[in-house]
């Protein structure tokens, strides 16, 4: 696509959606050009409204709304592509020295006054503007003469909850050690607040980047780069945190540069280009541009090579917790803590657990909450009700069993004793934190128990709850019966806490060939109307008992007697075959008669 | 003949008398086994004593006799002793033969270990040792069903703090790495035992009838009190040791600690046994005996362990209270019963006042303490469950109930109470008490 010369272009701009072009020729006006199909391409042009002004640039903050930034102020354009022209939504007049614009919070930052320190901070919202409120940007040193003394190098605008970053050199006059980067919170609603200083303990030539949440700080000199967290804790004065960087400073991974060439000798190895090369230009939020070699790189943090930079686990846990892609890195780490060589003593896999649960207990909270909400029907009514993301952080219980507790639990390699340590930290955790705890995990409790055969052990912990009630744990008990006796009553109490389980009760009763302790327990909980006879006859038989079976017999004679008017039993219940027996060996006249009126 | 005897009690006893009687067990012993082979007879009823015999290793005979109470009655002006010969209860005192025998292997290990290390001469010598002290302890008097069961009373305790109990015990072994078992008390009641079932029975007994009432009265006496001042430590915690060093400032403390035998049917292990509390949590470590604990070990142990176990000990006091307010204020039991269950050897009596260092004290008269004996030994011949109601004198009525390896005895006073009135109040018993375990009706 070829435009007409018109004029030497000093900036190009294409709205959200890529539909319409914004070309800069002069200082007064600005040229549109539509990239719709089957609409003519013939350009439209807008001058700005105020008088005598010159655009310093304009930037789109939707599909088809402009802001024209002039040294006189803003202006606020609605563009109509099928008119072809511009509908003037607001404008404010205000001296401008330069301006910055924040695509990601449709915010732009306005610098005013003489020595430009006083930040004005626009929001713009489907077509309204709205004006926050302006602060002040501390300058080092009191300026000798009235000439602008901030310059827009040093700011930067990042979105972890908007901020406005300031790098504040080193000067000679204050004593402070270094240079360093002042973060202003810009809220939507109140004023902006000085909140965070990040310290560089340096002087020299930097630029920032922000990165996952993280604000990188490039240091041309010593070619490397410093990573602040401003989640992470810091000196509190009352008003602002003071943060030292996370991690020693680092270099970037060089880029390799492919070597250009015929297919032949493309075998040659890629050369790595220079870094921190005085050429470089960086943008918001993660573009660094090298204007030298012609390349636009976007920086990306690396979080595996910070495992082994940051020593204290705690503090690890919390940085990655707050990275997007943290996940596999976290469980890793996890995995590491709990084996040779590195493995952590118990109190620091326990603070690392409790951390974990923690951000897993908020999604469950979140998610509740939602859910409780969206149930009541109350969604509608709430539109800025969202269902709550759930990030990478939420390192939940399948994920620890799968990734990190089973393998460990599979490995053997460390002393049973430790083993159990583990887990139960890991079930006081969940519990410190409410959450109920998935019935996989305590099975593999009491598989590691049964291997090392600690029956006594794992007799203590379900005599305390520990392992909470549930009828798969309970069948799991019945299983272990043959080598652990016990097993056998603890698991009947389990079911009988259930208060769900009775069929399960009165099983695993008749299996031991207990038929009156089964008969009894059903009858206490009324529902020996509804039994099968035939099951507990088989029971009673099996038993060889005859005077169980007799007493067996009677019992459902009688109930068939009180529920039918008859004692003897229908051929629904399939219980011919028992009849038999029991005439066999109590004799036909044993039968109950039915009783005549 | 003589050779025979390892250890007679009272020694004051003629020679010849000593050995006339251990001749006599002897005989029954072997004629008794004519008849049963694999049971031989365990007690001998005469009109004035009964004996109970008991061989705890194969070819070692432990005999004691106890004398048949003596009422006295006068006839024609003159006094008449009469015997009460079926007052004792046999599974009483031949459990607490057995007793003896658990408690001098707990702190000696076995007969045979004695004979293999230095002969006769060593086992009579720790057999003298032993009881010598261990039967003035004996309070054969009060003896009654608990010791029968030989239980251990459990501290009921919420799912969260008792993994609280776990994760300090764990740590703990963790930095104490020379620690092998540990177990963990709370107002006298167990809350976990590292060691086996068996052999914390045993300990647990030793802990609560003579090591902590040993030790009760500096803890009365309060913090400000002056004992308190004279006691080791600092006052960032109130831990202490029970056994070993008093004072840990002292470097001519003494770290000795008492010697324990635990697994002695497979891995036979020594361990020193460390007890130390704070408040109301007692903590026992056993570390092996290979390695004499050092002072520097106390040091370490009661600098790690003191503070840690007194935030502890506060913790479960206030979520004991807690439980208790929400469970009701604790009311006077309406019920006398006794609860035990073979398969954990929990034990629950609102029958006894708190143990004493001398004497578990029963709030009932021991007519009815003998008739839970007599339910208790006619359990004990069936392995069915079973249901036994007793009407006794004096409007009282006692309950035993069986169900599967669990045991309960109520004794109730209710005026011109019926068999169905009773069986409905124990039902209710049931439900309040033991609504969460499998209790058959």
């Amino acid at each position: 696509y070829r435009m007409e010369d018109k004029g030497e272009v000093k900036c190009i701009k294409f709205s959200l959606g890529n539909k319409i072009l914004a070309v800069q020729r002069t200082l007064k006006s600005v040229d549109f050009l539509n990239f719709i199909p089957d609409s003519p391409q013939v350009e439209y042009t807008q001058e700005c409204k105020t008088k005598n002004a010159n655009i310093l640039g304009f930037c789109w903050t939707s599909s088809t709304e402009i802001v024209f930034i002039t040294d006189q102020g803003i202006e606020f354009y609605q563009v109509l592509p099928e008119k072809r022209s511009l509908k003037l939504l607001k404008n404010q007049s205000i001296n401008v020295n330069w301006y910055m614009y924040c695509p990601e919070s449709s915010v732009i930052l306005l610098s005013t006054t003489v020595l430009g320190n006083v930040l004005q901070p626009f929001y713009f919202k489907s077509g309204t503007m709205s004006k926050l409120s302006k602060f002040e940007i501390e300058l080092p040193a009191a300026p000798k003469s009235s000439k602008l003394s901030l310059s827009e190098r040093d700011i930067a605008m990042a979105t972890m909850d908007l901020y406005v970053l300031y790098l504040r050199h080193h000067s000679r006059t204050s004593n402070s050690t270094g240079a360093e980067v002042v973060l202003y919170h810009l809220p939507r609603e109140g004023s902006c607040k000085k909140t965070h200083i990040l310290k560089l303990n340096r002087t020299g030539k930097f630029a920032l980047n922000v990165v996952d949440n993280l604000v990188v700080v490039h240091h041309q000199d010593t070619e490397t780069s410093v990573i602040f967290d401003i989640k992470l804790k810091g000196e509190f004065d009352g008003s602002t945190t003071i943060h030292q960087f996370v991690l020693p400073p680092r270099s970037i991974q060089p880029y390799q540069i492919p070597v250009a060439g015929p297919a032949s000798v493309t075998s040659q190895s890629p050369v790595p280009c220079k870094l921190y090369s005085s050429s470089w230009i960086v943008f918001q939020p993660d573009i660094i541009i090298s204007a030298s070699e012609g390349y636009l790189w976007s920086l990306q943090v690396k979080l595996e090579p910070v495992v082994n930079l940051l020593l204290d686990k705690g503090k690890l846990m919390d940085f990655l917790l707050q990275r997007k892609e943290c996940k596999m890195v976290i469980l890793s780490v996890c995995s590491q803590m709990l084996s040779e060589p590195e493995r952590g003593s118990l109190s620091m896999i326990a603070t690392v657990f409790d951390k974990l649960n923690h951000e897993y207990k908020k999604y469950l909270e979140a998610e509740q909450s939602y859910t409780m909400v969206v149930e009541a029907g109350l969604s509608r009514s709430n539109p800025l009700l969202k269902r709550p993301v759930r990030t990478q952080a939420v390192i939940d219980q399948s994920d620890m069993y799968t990734h990190v507790l089973s393998v460990f639990t599979e490995k053997k390699e460390a002393p049973h004793k430790f083993t159990i340590a583990v887990l139960m930290e890991y079930i006081r955790s969940l519990n410190q934190f409410q959450i109920a705890v998935q019935h996989y995990l305590y099975e593999l409790v009491i598989k590691t128990l049964v291997q090392h055969n600690l029956f006594y052990m794992l007799h203590q912990f379900l005599q305390y709850h520990v392992l909470s009630d549930s009828k798969p744990l309970a069948c799991l008990l019945l299983s272990l019966e043959s080598i652990y006796p016990p097993a056998h009553q603890l698991s009947l109490d389990m079911l009988k806490r259930l208060s769900t389980a009775n069929d399960e009760i009165v099983e695993v009763l008749l299996s031991k060939h207990q038929v009156l302790a089964a008969l009894r327990f059903i009858r206490g909980i009324g529902g020996h109307d509804s039994i099968s006879a035939r099951k507990f006859l088989d029971a009673a038989k099996q038993a060889e008992d005859d005077m169980l079976f007799y007493t067996i017999f009677r019992f459902f004679e009688q109930r068939n007697q009180r529920l039918r008017g008859n004692p003897s039993f229908t051929p629904g219940e399939h219980c011919e075959e028992h009849v038999a027996f029991f005439k066999q060996v109590f004799g036909e006249q044993a039968l109950m008669k039915p009783t005549t009126f | 003949e003589e050779k025979k005897i390892l250890f007679y009690h009272p020694n004051e006893v003629e020679k010849n008398e000593k050995i006339r009687n251990v001749g006599l067990c002897e005989a029954i012993v072997q004629f008794t086994r004519t008849f049963s082979p694999t049971k031989p007879a365990k007690s001998l009823h005469t009109q004035k004593n009964r004996q109970f015999f008991h061989e705890p290793e194969e070819n070692f005979w432990m005999v004691m006799v106890v004398r048949n109470p003596i009422i006295e009655k006068h006839k024609d002006g003159k006094p008449v002793y009469e015997y009460q010969e079926e007052e004792l209860l046999d599974k009483v005192y031949s459990s607490v033969l057995q007793q003896c025998y658990s408690m001098y292997k707990l702190f000696n290990g076995t007969f045979l270990k004695a004979m293999e290390d230095g002969g006769v001469k060593v086992l009579k010598e720790r057999l003298e040792k032993f009881f010598h002290r261990y039967l003035q302890t004996l309070h054969l008097q009060s003896c009654d069903l608990l010791d029968v069961f030989c239980g251990i009373s459990f501290f009921p305790l919420d799912k969260m703090t008792y993994l609280k109990i776990q994760s300090f015990i764990n740590r703990m072994e963790e930095s104490l790495n020379i620690v092998k078992y540990t177990a963990f008390l709370y107002n006298d009641q167990l809350i976990w035992s590292g060691l086996e079932q068996d052999d914390m029975r045993i300990l647990y007994k030793y802990l609560t009838t003579s090591l902590f009432p040993r030790h009760m009265e500096p803890e009365l006496a309060g913090r400000d009190s002056p004992m308190r001042a004279e006691m080791p430590g600092n006052l960032q915690h109130y831990g202490r040791f029970l056994t070993g060093p008093l004072n840990l400032n002292d470097p001519e403390a003494k770290c000795r600690f008492p010697k324990i035998f635990v697994n002695t049917d497979d891995t036979y292990e020594e361990l020193h046994l460390i007890v130390y509390k704070a408040m109301s949590a007692a903590v026992c470590f056993m570390i092996d005996a290979s390695i004499p604990p050092t002072l520097e070990f106390c040091r370490k142990l009661d600098s790690i362990v003191g503070p840690q176990l007194t935030v502890l000990a506060s913790d479960i006091c206030e979520q004991y209270n807690i439980n208790k307010r929400i469970s009701g204020a604790e009311k006077e039991p309406q019920f006398k019963f006794i609860y035990f269950n073979h398969m954990n050897l929990a034990e629950k009596s609102t029958i006894h006042m708190r143990k004493t260092p001398s004497v578990s004290l029963a709030s009932v008269h021991p007519d009815l303490m003998k008739i839970l004996g007599d339910i208790n030994s006619d359990f004990s011949r069936v392995d069915e469950d079973e249901e036994i109601i007793v009407k006794a004198m004096s409007d009282y009525w006692v309950v035993g109930k069986k169900s599967d390896q669990r045991e309960l005895y109520v004794i109730l006073n209710q005026k011109n109470a019926n068999l169905i009135e009773v069986n409905e109040e124990v039902k209710k018993l049931c439900a309040t008490q033991f609504n969460n375990i499998f209790f058959l009706d």
